[in-house]
């Protein structure tokens, strides 16, 4: 018998309207038939509507004066301004809030994501509290929280409270010391910046030496041994004084610079883990000192100072089993290499050429605040709320990240002998980054969108002078808008591409 | 003779003594509270820190607080707490808005069908999903709509304007999720489709909502959506933020159902083809039960982030739970130092709730649908 063979002659003929491709060219067209229609009927409708209002479209009213207030902004502002200024205005409002935001809820939500893996049960349970309370709360409540019921419920100017650094805090927000550089202070700040890259290229330079030779430069050793020895001795005279506070004695620099110098010499010797659990508790014990009494009042001083003492010792305890006995050498990281160029060379040079960097206090006058920086509420209230809601989401994502990496890493990289720091530096945090990343991105984009709920509460951001006045005044809606979803456009589709860049790079290469 | 190898032990490790303690809560706490010294110290910042933040907490909502029944003048004492007394007296404000209290019986029923209704179709055991579903998704919603507007069967006719509280706060959320479903679905399906034209439709919707804040596309809604429609129509004001919702939550429902659908197994598509089954069967039947279900968990915290959002619509103007709230506190008969702490807590509380028990019930769903067979 014959096999019938289907595979070849011509194709069997079907009717095209079964035709796959044929099917899906008639859907598409019609698709498209159906939005251009609908699209047509939206514009017809639109330009019908604006010719009953007597309106006109166009651009052209940006160059117009604005003539309308805004009460915090940061580029110069007058009631002559025209609408493209205030439209910059805003966005810079807008951006300036996203990125304070993002630095404070950056730095909460890893601090409460990693708190919430404590091994230690208390830490965890209070992390997680925070973040089940706040991440289920609308943000534009808490804003709300922050701005009607703790920000406006501040003393009137004339009884501001006094916070230390003479910040000020009232009704009409935080005034702030204004920083105000001379003219040789930029040469600090290009000092500052220069240290800081060379920092960086020495530390990048010393740790692939280390990694070809398996030890660090002589040279390297060298300097860090004397830069050991500097912050060594900073850090002393800076304990000293601290303690100076309690036995008043230790304040004066002739007796703290001795002290410091003792302290130098130690840490040449073996004796040297007890100069750093020294300096760690006397720290500890000044700054608990401090606080302690200013949190609970009606607890009596001496019960509060042992208090205190017994934290500063046992940060003591710890640092003592930290500190390696040896002194510098070439096997460990000089860490107070780049901290002395940092720190140090700026710090030398600010003294060397007579550079000034005043401080302008706020003076309250007859009715207000002269002089500072005056942090409008609506501004403080808003990077308050926006920082800690999306801590909390943070928090989740960095939480995950970390649990992502197997227990099997862990347990690799303490088979190797790793130490816990290094253990999370060099093997588990560079894995949960390329987790944790993609989402924490999408959350900074999350806290730019909500930083548009400022309109809310009146802090002069993109969507309240645009959106807001500028539209009200001159009734053009759709320029406007879409301006505005244009800016939020660009900023999303940026992100997006940052994320694709980086996941790009950071992917697996898989077999 | 075995060979004598250095790091060899050669005799018996000494027994242990037995551990003194094999549980109960004083090793619990060695273990969990004091295992190191830097985890002791942890521990009594974290004491510390307790010590100074609940007792005034403590104080504010309970201790000091007065009690529903008190009087405005025990909350304008010096140092009083919440005054919970307001909240009770402007409990019906919160939750109906300025709806007319001898109707306050039609949103009841509306919120006793809701319950009797979401109950049963949120638990997994319950029986007639389908006809569950079926009320849900639609009969529900034209009840509830009659019921609330009137103007019908001789109820009085009750216009949106006087809708609000917490009423209003479901309504939106609600419709918003019902609506979006079908949309967020079709999308996440052009999504996926091999069209280009469909494809990048979807695409470009998709994205330009995900990319804006809600607030600007509720503005928007309340601002263009009138100039689009025919001359001489009229939109109502509440419909016009349901139309910004819905579009809004639409797009991040649609990216919710891709991660669904990019999760099935091609093998999944291929075997709905080969069974011969046209695209919308093969979806129907196939695929998108099977991905829906994955994606369960996304969808009620879609569904969360949408709760939330709705507070956003007291900027257009509309008063949902949040508006309601912070209009009262300006209500000078209740003016007192905490009263608009009070109110903020209280709405901050209800949201709360809801919030809370809907992430529960998504961790519960994940749980129960994680079958194990994961690599």
């Amino acid at each position: 018998m014959a096999v019938h063979d289907n595979f070849s002659g011509p194709a069997p003929r079907t009717s095209l309207l079964n035709d796959p491709v044929f099917r899906g060219v008639i859907y598409q067209l019609l698709v498209v038939f159906l939005v251009v229609g609908f699209l047509g009927w939206i514009v017809l409708n639109t330009a019908q509507n604006l010719a009953i209002q007597n309106k006109t479209t166009g651009f052209d009213f940006l160059f117009r004066t604005a003539g309308f207030d805004i009460g915090f902004s940061l580029i110069p502002w007058s009631r002559a301004s025209l609408y493209w200024e205030a439209f910059l205005a805003g966005l810079l409002n807008t951006l300036l809030a996203a990125v304070i935001g993002i630095f404070f809820a950056t730095i909460i939500g890893f601090s409460l994501g990693i708190a919430r893996l404590s091994s230690n049960w208390l830490i965890a349970r209070v992390a997680t509290v925070y973040i089940e309370t706040i991440r289920n709360i609308p943000l534009l409540l808490q804003l709300f929280f922050w701005y009607f019921a703790v920000l406006k419920a501040m003393p009137a100017v004339r009884d501001s409270f006094l916070l230390p650094l003479g910040v000020y805090v009232n009704l009409r927000g935080i005034m702030v010391p204004k920083p105000l550089p001379d003219h040789e202070f930029t040469w600090v700040a290009v000092a500052f910046v220069v240290c800081l890259l060379a920092a960086i290229a020495i530390g990048v330079w010393a740790t692939r030496q280390r990694t070809r030779t398996g030890r660090y430069p002589a040279s390297i050793v060298a300097s860090a041994r004397i830069a050991n020895a500097v912050v060594t001795f900073a850090l002393g005279f800076i304990a000293f004084i601290a303690l100076g506070q309690v036995i008043p004695t230790l304040a004066t620099p002739m007796v703290a610079a001795a002290g410091a110098l003792v302290l130098v010499g130690i840490s040449f010797t073996p004796y040297r883990p007890f100069v750093g659990a020294f300096i760690a508790a006397v720290l500890a014990f000044t700054v608990t000192g401090f606080l302690l009494p200013g949190m609970f009042s009606s607890v009596p001083p001496a019960i509060l100072l042992l208090v205190a003492a017994a934290i500063g010792l046992t940060v003591g305890w710890i640092m003592l089993e930290r500190i390696g006995r040896t002194p510098v050498d070439a096997s460990k990281f000089p860490v107070a290499l780049p901290i002395l160029v940092v720190v140090g060379i700026p710090l030398a040079l600010y003294y060397l050429i007579g550079a000034e960097l005043a401080f302008e206090v706020p003076v309250l006058q007859r009715f207000n605040f002269q002089g500072g920086l005056q942090l409008p509420p609506e501004f403080v209230a808003l990077v308050f709320g926006l920082s800690i809601y999306t801590a909390a989401f943070i928090a989740e994502n960095v939480r995950g990240g970390i649990r992502a990496v197997s227990h099997g890493q862990t347990e690799a990289a303490q088979s190797l002998g790793l130490k816990d720091g290094d253990r999370l530096r060099l093997v588990i945090i560079p894995q949960a980054m390329r987790v944790i990343v993609p989402p924490l991105t999408s959350q900074y984009l999350n806290l730019t969108k909500n930083s548009s709920l400022g309109a809310a509460i009146g802090y002069a951001e993109l969507v309240n002078v645009f959106m807001g006045t500028t539209l009200n005044q001159t009734g053009k809606a759709i320029e406007v808008v879409a301006l505005t979803m244009a800016v939020y456009l660009t900023i999303s589709l940026l992100t997006s591409a940052f994320m694709n860049w980086y996941n790009g790079r950071v992917a697996l290469v898989e077999r | 003779m075995a060979m004598d190898f250095g790091y060899v032990r050669k005799d018996f490790v000494p027994a242990k003594a037995a551990p003194g303690r094999t549980g109960g809560p004083i090793l619990w706490a060695q273990k969990n509270l004091f295992s190191t010294p830097a985890n002791t110290l942890i521990t009594v910042i974290g004491l510390l820190f307790l010590a100074w933040a609940v007792p005034p907490i403590y104080n504010f909502l309970l201790g000091h607080a007065v009690m529903p029944g008190g009087t405005v003048e025990e909350c304008r004492l010096e140092g009083a707490g919440a005054c919970w007394a307001y909240i009770h007296a402007r409990f019906n404000f919160f939750i109906y808005g300025f709806y007319p209290i001898e109707e306050y019986w039609r949103p009841n029923i509306v919120f006793v069908l809701l319950a009797a209704l979401i109950i049963p179709l949120l638990t997994p055991s319950a029986p007639f999903k389908r006809i569950n579903a079926l009320l849900f998704f639609i009969v529900f919603p034209i009840v509830s709509f009659y019921l609330l507007n009137g103007g019908v069967f001789g109820l009085r006719y009750v216009p949106t304007e006087q809708w609000g509280g917490l009423m209003v706060t479901l309504i939106i959320s609600l419709v918003g999720i019902i609506c979006s479903f079908p949309i967020g679905v079709l999308l996440a399906l052009g999504r996926q489709s091999k069209l280009p034209i469909i494809k990048t439709l979807c695409v470009m919707f998709i994205e330009l909502w995900r990319a804006v804040p809600l607030i600007s596309v509720l503005f928007m809604a309340s601002i263009m959506l009138p100039l689009f429609m025919p001359a001489g129509t009229s939109v109502d004001k509440l419909l016009r933020a349901l139309v910004g919702v819905t579009l809004f939550t639409s797009a991040y429902l649609a990216e919710v159902v891709r991660g669904g659908l990019q999760a099935l197994p091609r093998g999944q598509y291929e075997a709905a083809a080969s069974l011969g089954l046209g695209y919308w069967k093969r979806m129907y039947f196939v695929v998108l039960p099977q991905a829906l279900k994955h994606v369960i968990p996304g969808i009620v915290n879609s569904f969360i982030a949408l709760f939330k959002d709705t507070s956003l619509v007291s900027i257009v103007g509309i008063f949902d739970l949040l508006n309601t709230v912070q209009a009262a506190s300006s209500d000078i008969d209740w003016a007192s130092p905490t009263q608009a702490v009070t109110g903020y807590v209280f709405a901050a509380f209800v949201f709360w709730i809801f919030c809370f028990a809907m992430s529960r019930y998504s961790l519960w769903m994940e749980r129960r649908l994680d079958t194990g067979h994961k690599r």
